[in-house]
């Protein structure tokens, strides 16, 4: 057999066709990385995506995402659907390096060919990661894994970005230490599908549940008028299939360590993406998804080539003249613009 | 735009369970700017190979420190030729007697580290093998 072409973009897209787990590491880290064949591999890869379901499992640190993640991929190997798992650690502000030590807690997930394990680091981009992370996923989407885990530590608004590359949003919740209030500082209540109470072999599980149970009936109004709304109008809309809204977060307890209460989580899981679908509401998300992503590109593409095409010395005088008054901005942008001659004005 | 990081594997084979070294190393590695996967303790030889090929690194440092490195860094050799990493840097610290050093850079070891190794040294010699400046 002859070893495949690992150094170009025919190469790798045929390697990786052909289930080459080494063309898939390097495809991921062409895309990490940002280099010439980034965009080409993914443009090639791109009408093979779609088909995955993509989990995020978010939450505080230390709450047990990552035993989490091994407990759950486990089950859903049981069930014969493979899994890639993108596990998403901070990079340190300070030297630009990452300790990303998450597969200490998914050592049961190794030797399995159906699964497939990436640390990435935050590298510090904001939308950039969220757009990174998006396009891993299609990598691993596009390589045939059914299932796409993605776990972020959820502190800051990039791990809530990350979150709408996500089809299935699993927040992680621990007992004690005030975590009800973290949540709602970071926005987490909104973008939660499904809630796991995890260590619930600690004491005071229960009284995170009931705290998340009564956040939700406070914070979530709009799941609650559309299902009064449905209830309303039973012949024209059934909300249970009708509106993309009627969800309400179930809430799971879990002991990730020893995989109590898991399947069940697997299960809620399985019951949004299967609602997703039947709602329609897959496909609406999706097309937000695709809407966002192009008018994001767009405005990048458009940036650098006007940033490209701008002489140094003047972008640095209108900035000057911005900065001293001289020049309002609106007028020193159209100048860029007209002068680089990238857009007809 | 293209930011490249140095991606590093660190791992315990074998079966002593001591990764205070192993993470002071790890740790040092992250503010020398580098990109570290940590394992943890009791891998074996197919479970290194597999983690450093998926995560795609462009270093394996092995933290021995059960005086089982003449059995185990040959072991992990083998499992790297296996996925087609044979190119991989691979370096190897922990307790290792003066007459196993030789014997195990003529196996390919590129660096082995004593105890008595200061962090900037291992990073130094990351920096001179992959022929980057370093930072
Ligand atoms: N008692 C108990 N401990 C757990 C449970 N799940 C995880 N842990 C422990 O909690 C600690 C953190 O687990 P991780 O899975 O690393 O948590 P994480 O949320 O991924 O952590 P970060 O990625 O660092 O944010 C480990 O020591 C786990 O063994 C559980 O259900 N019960
Ligand atoms: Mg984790």
């Amino acid at each position: 057999m002859s070893s495949p072409d690992l150094e170009t973009v025919d190469g790798l897209l045929a390697a990786v066709e052909n289930g080459n787990r080494r063309a898939l590491a390097r495809i991921i880290s062409h895309i990490e990385n940002g280099t010439e064949l980034a965009r080409p591999l993914l443009a090639g890869l791109y009408a093979r995506g779609g088909r995955a379901h993509i989990i995020g499992v978010t939450g505080a640190p230390g709450t047990g995402k990552s035993t989490l993640v091994n407990a759950m991929t486990q089950i859903y190997r049981q069930r014969g659907i493979t899994v890639g798992v993108i596990a998403v650690d901070p990079t340190s502000p300070f030297s630009g390096g990452a300790l990303l030590g998450d597969r200490v807690r998914m050592r049961d997930l190794a030797g399995d060919p159906g699964v497939f394990i990436r640390s990435m680091a935050t590298r510090g981009s904001l939308g950039g990661l969220a757009q990174a992370t998006a396009d891993v996923a299609l990598v691993l989407d596009a390589a045939g894994f059914q299932r796409i885990i993605i776990e972020t530590v959820g502190v800051g608004q990039s791990e809530v970005e990350i979150a709408s590359t996500a089809h299935t949003t699993v927040v992680v919740e621990a007992p004690g230490l005030g975590d009800e209030v973290q949540a709602i500082k970071a926005g987490i209540l909104e973008i939660a599908d499904v809630f796991a109470v995890n260590k619930a072999d600690r004491e005071g599980a229960d009284r995170t549940v009931m705290a998340l149970k009564m956040m939700l009936s406070l914070g979530v109004p709009e799941k609650f008028q559309v299902m009064h709304h449905g209830r309303m109008l039973p012949v024209t809309m059934p909300a249970s299939d009708k509106d993309p809204e009627a969800w309400t977060p179930p809430i799971f307890k879990t002991i990730a360590t020893q995989s109590k209460g898991v399947t069940e989580l697997v299960d809620g899981i399985e019951a949004h993406r299967l609602y997703l679908e039947q709602s329609g509401a897959r496909l609406l998300r999706e097309r937000l998804r695709a809407a966002t992503e192009l008018r994001m590109l767009l405005r990048d593409a458009l940036l650098n080539r006007v940033l490209d095409n701008a002489a140094t010395e003047s972008i640095d005088a209108l900035v000057e003249a911005v900065a001293n008054r001289e020049l309002d901005p609106y007028t020193a942008v159209n100048r860029l613009i007209a002068e680089t001659g990238c857009i007809d004005s | 735009m293209t930011t490249r990081k140095v991606r590093v594997l660190v791992a315990k084979p074998g079966l002593d369970g001591h990764d205070r070294g192993a993470k002071v190393v790890a740790r040092a590695l992250r503010d020398a700017g580098f990109e570290v996967i940590y394992t943890g303790i009791r891998q074996t030889p197919d479970m290194i190979a597999e983690a450093a090929l998926q995560e795609d690194v462009d270093v394996v440092g092995l933290s021995i420190l059960s005086g089982a490195h003449m059995a185990l860094v040959p072991a992990v050799q083998k499992a790297l030729k296996k996925v087609g990493l044979e190119d991989v840097v691979l370096l190897v610290g922990g307790i290792i007697p003066d007459e196993d050093v030789e014997a195990l850079h003529k196996m390919g070891v590129q660096g082995v580290f004593g105890p008595g190794t200061s962090t900037q040294e291992i990073v130094d010699f990351i920096h001179q093998q992959l022929g980057l400046e370093p930072a």
